[in-house]
């Protein structure tokens, strides 16, 4: 239920005018919640940046995700990501 | 991958039941300045805490909606994880707590002058809400508006 949480707070804060972008871990849940902007993460529960004390690829997720706040593409955006992107 | 099979047989059934909730946000915010000029703010929904902090309350009936704020100075290795989920492997968050409040890796944003500050505070929930009337109502609108006063300019959010 943590995804839908997220997807939640995350339009909520939108709605008080500051911009959001968040993560999921389960694609089917960012579907139903719609926030604006979601990057959905293929890693398991626990896991939404990848694995523990990996900064490289911790900071890939992170940077996909604020480069969504940038995009110009009608909201909401739901966006896969893949290492290396 | 985390799917929904990935999840035990009770919560499966419960997901594939559920009527998930949204909350009408449009026609949404824009980010009017560059992310090297932008101050952030994260939530989480691990449910981390202080140790001097009340832990969230895995017994309230659909969940407990309450936030705990977390300074930007916190030491990672002090926080406490107080998640009532089962399907939360909390392995990863102890081993490195950036994996679910990634403080550090933004920090290193902000000295590579990718990102403009980190905001003072940070948000924590405890994700594992079924009945998030209050989560909408009051205890996520009390955060936007904690926010706003602190003017964040954008706000990155991480479940487990």
């Amino acid at each position: 239920m943590c995804n839908q949480s997220v997807g939640l707070i995350s339009s909520i804060i939108e709605k008080a005018g500051i911009p959001t972008v968040g993560v999921s871990l389960l694609r089917e849940v960012a579907e139903k919640v719609r926030p604006p902007r979601t990057l959905y993460v293929p890693f398991p529960f626990g896991y939404p940046l990848g694995k523990p004390n990996q900064p490289a690829l911790q900071h890939q997720v992170i940077e996909a995700s604020l480069n969504l706040l940038g995009a110009k593409n009608p909201l909401p955006i739901l966006v896969d990501f893949t290492a290396g992107s | 991958m985390a799917t929904l099979d990935d999840l035990s047989f009770t919560h499966r059934m419960f997901m594939r039941t559920y009527k998930f909730c949204s909350v009408d946000w449009l026609p949404g915010a824009s980010l009017n300045k560059p992310l090297s000029g932008s101050k952030f703010a994260l939530v989480t929904t691990a449910a981390l805490h202080l140790p001097d902090q009340p832990a969230f309350d895995s017994g309230i009936r659909g969940g407990d909606s309450s936030f705990r704020e977390l300074p930007v100075a916190v030491d990672l290795s002090q926080l406490r994880i107080a998640h009532r989920s089962s399907e939360f492997d909390q392995t990863g968050a102890r081993e490195g707590p950036n994996l679910v409040f990634p403080r550090d890796r933004f920090q290193e944003l902000v000295s590579a002058g990718k990102a403009g500050a980190l905001n003072h505070r940070h948000f924590s929930f405890m994700g594992s809400i079924t009945a998030p009337g209050q989560l909408i109502s009051e205890t996520a609108p009390a955060v936007a508006e904690l926010l706003r006063q602190d003017r964040v300019d954008a706000v990155f959010l991480l479940p487990v």
